[in-house]
C-alpha cells in the first residue's frame, strides 16, 4: 500500500498558493529549523538517512557536510531538469505543491550556510515553472525569502531558471555549465561541485524530491523518518509507473516493498491476458529486469544486488507484445540524440549501437554482431566524463545478456524474410514487422 | 549555423561536392560585440534581458533566458534578435548562436506559430506514440502554422501518448482525434479540455 508524505492531500484546491499551504502547516518546519542551529538541522538530515532521489542515491546529509564552512559564496541548485525517460514525479510535486520545494530549499540552504539558490527547471515544464515563479514571489512577499528570514540571520535569494530542452542538463556538472550560460557539456570530476561548482564556488545540488522531503524530516524528526523504509534506504519514494500498466501514475511507497506490489497492486499490471516481459526499475538508464525479478524489494540496495538500480524511481513496464529489439532501438536512439558529443566513447558508441540495431532489424546482421554490440557497451562504461553513455550501455548490455535468444531469432526472421523477398520489391521493414509481431 | 544536410550538394554516388564546407570568409572582420550605436534594440526586450542579467552573480547566466525572450518576441532565434540580445549582453552573436544550437527548444530557423511537441520516447511509444506522431504529421506536417516535432521524454508518461501543445500538456490522445485537436488549436482554444494535464488528479489512492 502507499504511504504518502509528499503526495498527502496534494489535490487540495489552491495548495499551490501560500494561503492554503500555510493553513496546512506549511513553513512550520522552516520555523522549527530556524529555531535550531545549523549543525542541529544538518544532524537531523544526516540521521534521517535520506538518499538523493534523482538517480545517484547519494546521502543528502553527507552531501551538505562536504561543503566548506565559513563565509564564502556558496550556492544551492535544485535539479528540476527531470528528463529521465519514465520519470514524472517532480512535475507533479512542483505543479501542485511548489511551496514545499521552496521550504525544503530554505532549510537545506540554512543547514549548508548558503545564501544564493537557483531552481533549474527543464524548459518543457512551462506550467510548473509558472507555478514555481508565482510561489517564489509569494514567499518573497511573506519574507520567507530575502534578508533575515523570519528574524533570523539567514538570508536567501532564489530564482527559477528555465532550461531549453536538453537531457544532458540533468547531469549535475552539465547543469552548472548550462546555468552559467554555456552549452550543457559535463565537466571533469573531481573537483566535485561541493568544492567547485557554480561560478567555481562550493555548490550543493539536489533533486526536487530530495529537497521537498526536508520539511517532512524536520517536522517528524530525523530518527522518526529513518524508521520508514529499510536500513539502507530510509523513507518513502514517489515512484512513477508507466508503460504497459493499467493505472500509470505516481505512487508514494515506503522503500523496500516488493516491486510486484507496485507494478501489479498499485498500477494494475499489464492489460488483461498479457505478461510482464521486462521492466526498467529506475528510468531508461537502469539495466532491465525480467518477470523473475518482480519480487525484488524496491529499494536502493536490493535493486543493486539484483543487477540494476533504483535510479530516479521510474518503473517502465514492457509486456510480451513488444519485441525487445524495439525497446533497445528506442532507448539507443534517445541516447544518441541526447549525447552532447564531448566524449568519443559516448558520441560514437551511441551512434554505432543504433546502426547495429538497425542492421539487426533489417536482416543484415549476424549473431556475431551481438557480441560486437555487447563489446561496444562495455567500452563505453566508465570511459566518459559523465554517465550518459553508461546510461545507454547498461540497459542495452543487459538486454543482450537476458534476451540474446530473442535477438538471434529476430536476426534470423529478418534474414529469412529478406531471402524470400525479391531484391527490389517491398521494403524489408514492412515484412519484418509482420514477422515479429 | 548547423549544416543542413539537405542543402549540401552531393554527387550521384553520395560524396559531397568539394567546397561544401568552405570556411568563413577570412577577409571579413571577425564577429564582434554589436555596437549599441548602430544596433537598435526594442526597449521592452532590453528591459527584460537586463532584468535577467541582474539575477545572477555572472550576467552571462542570462543567456538562455535572453534567448527565450528573443524567441517569444520573434517566434524564433532570428539573426536580428540574436544581434540585439548580444548587444544588450555584450557578447558576440556567434556565442549566443552556439548556445542556441545546443538546445532543442531554441529554434535557429523560422518555425510555425503553434508548437506541437509529440513525445515519442519509450513509455509513450509503448502506448502508441509513433502512430500518434504519424497522424499529426499527416494532418499538420505541411502546415506552416504548426511547429510539429517528435520530442524526447516530456515527463508525462502517465498520460501517454501525449503532446505538449503550446506548452500545455495534453493526453492521452488517440490518432483519430488529431484533426479535432488541430482545429481547436487553430481556433485558439484549449484542445481536449478533459485531458489537460493541469486538471489531472493524483493516482495515488491515499493522496486525498
Amino acid at each position: 500500500m502507499t504511504k504518502p508524505l509528499l503526495l498527502k492531500g496534494i489535490d487540495e484546491p489552491g495548495l499551490d498558493t501560500l494561503e492554503v499551504y500555510q493553513r496546512r502547516g506549511g513553513y512550520d518546519a522552516l520555523r522549527k529549523a530556524l529555531s535550531m542551529t545549523r549543525e542541529e538541522v544538518l544532524h537531523e538530515l544526516e540521521v534521517s538517512g535520506i538518499r538523493g532521489r534523482g538517480g545517484a542515491g547519494f546521502a543528502m546529509g553527507k552531501k551538505i557536510s562536504f561543503l566548506p564552512k565559513g563565509a564564502i559564496d556558496k550556492y544551492l541548485v535544485c535539479n528540476a531538469d527531470e528528463s529521465e525517460p519514465g520519470t514524472f514525479k517532480d512535475r507533479e510535486l512542483m505543479q501542485k505543491n511548489p511551496h514545499m520545494l521552496i521550504e525544503g530549499m530554505i532549510i537545506a540552504a540554512y543547514a549548508g550556510g548558503i545564501n544564493r539558490a537557483f531552481i533549474y527547471i527543464r524548459g518543457e515544464y512551462e506550467l510548473q515553472a509558472q507555478k514555481l515563479e508565482q510561489a517564489v514571489e509569494e514567499a518573497k512577499r511573506a519574507a520567507y525569502l530575502g534578508e533575515g528570514i523570519l528574524g533570523s540571520d539567514h538570508s536567501l535569494t532564489l530564482w527559477v531558471h528555465r532550461g531549453a530542452g536538453a537531457y544532458i542538463c540533468g547531469e549535475e556538472t552539465a547543469l552548472l555549465d548550462s546555468l552559467e550560460g554555456k552549452r550543457g557539456n559535463p565537466r571533469l570530476k573531481p573537483p566535485f561541485p561541493a568544492n567547485q561548482g557554480l561560478y567555481q564556488g562550493p555548490t550543493l545540488i539536489n533533486n526536487v524530491e530530495t529537497l521537498a522531503t526536508a520539511p517532512v524530516i524536520i517536522r517528524m524528526g530525523g530518527e522518526e523518518y529513518a524508521k520508514l523504509g529499510t536500513a539502507g534506504s530510509t523513507g518513502t519514494k514517489v515512484v512513477s509507473v508507466s508503460g504497459h500498466v493499467q493505472r500509470p501514475g505516481n505512487y508514494e511507497v515506503e522503500l523496500g516493498i516488493p516491486s510486484r506490489e507496485i507494478i501489479y497492486g498499485l498500477a494494475g499490471g499489464p492489460p488483461e491476458g498479457r505478461e510482464v516481459k521486462l521492466w526498467f526499475p529506475g528510468g531508461s538508464s537502469a539495466p532491465v529486469l525480467t518477470a523473475d525479478d518482480l519480487d525484488v524489494p524496491y529499494d536502493f540496495d536490493s535493486l543493486a544486488k539484483a543487477g540494476s538500480m533504483l535510479g530516479s524511481g521510474a518503473i517502465i513496464v514492457i509486456d510480451d507484445s513488444t519485441p525487445v529489439v524495439d525497446v533497445a532501438m528506442k532507448t539507443a536512439k534517445f541516447y544518441r540524440h541526447e549525447s552532447c558529443g564531448k566524449c568519443t566513447p559516448c558520441r560514437e558508441g551511441t551512434n554505432w549501437t543504433v546502426k547495429m540495431l538497425e542492421r539487426i532489424d533489417s536482416g543484415e546482421a549476424t549473431p556475431m554482431d551481438l557480441d560486437i554490440m555487447a563489446a561496444v557497451q562495455e567500452n563505453i562504461i566508465g570511459n566518459c566524463l559523465c554517465v550518459l553513455g553508461d546510461a545507454m550501455a547498461m540497459p542495452i548490455g543487459s538486454m543482450i545478456l537476458k534476451f540474446r535468444e530473442e535477438f538471434e531469432a529476430h536476426i534470423e526472421a529478418a534474414r529469412a524474410r529478406n531471402e524470400l523477398a525479391t531484391t527490389d520489391e517491398a521494403p524489408p521493414e514492412a515484412l519484418i514487422q509482420g514477422a515479429v509481431a | 549555423m548547423a549544416i543542413d544536410p539537405q542543402r549540401v550538394p552531393r554527387f550521384g554516388h553520395g560524396s559531397r561536392v568539394p567546397g561544401w564546407d568552405e570556411a568563413a570568409d577570412l577577409s571579413k572582420d571577425p564577429a564582434e560585440v554589436p555596437d549599441p550605436a548602430t544596433t537598435p534594440v526594442p526597449e521592452d526586450l532590453r528591459a527584460r534581458i537586463e532584468e535577467y542579467m541582474r539575477r545572477y552573480p555572472d550576467p552571462r547566466s542570462a543567456v538562455i533566458p535572453a534567448l527565450h525572450t528573443v524567441q517569444d518576441r520573434y517566434g524564433w532565434c532570428s539573426p536580428e534578435g540574436i544581434e540585439q540580445a548580444a548587444c544588450v549582453m555584450r557578447l558576440t552573436p556567434a556565442y549566443l548562436l552556439s548556445v542556441a544550437t545546443f538546445y532543442d527548444m531554441l529554434f535557429t530557423t523560422p518555425v510555425g506559430r503553434n508548437d506541437v511537441f509529440v513525445c515519442t520516447n519509450i513509455s509513450c511509444s509503448l502506448c502508441g506514440a509513433d502512430e500518434l506522431f504519424a497522424a499529426f504529421h499527416e494532418h499538420a506536417g505541411e502546415d506552416p502554422e504548426f511547429n510539429l516535432r517528435a520530442f524526447e521524454c516530456l515527463g508525462a508518461c502517465d498520460i501517454a501518448p501525449m503532446a505538449s501543445i503550446n506548452g500545455q500538456y495534453v493526453g492521452p490522445i488517440r490518432p483519430d482525434e488529431v484533426p479535432a485537436v488541430l482545429d481547436a488549436v487553430r481556433r485558439g482554444e484549449e484542445p481536449l479540455p478533459d485531458r489537460q494535464l493541469k486538471y489531472r488528479k493524483s493516482t495515488d489512492p491515499n493522496a486525498a
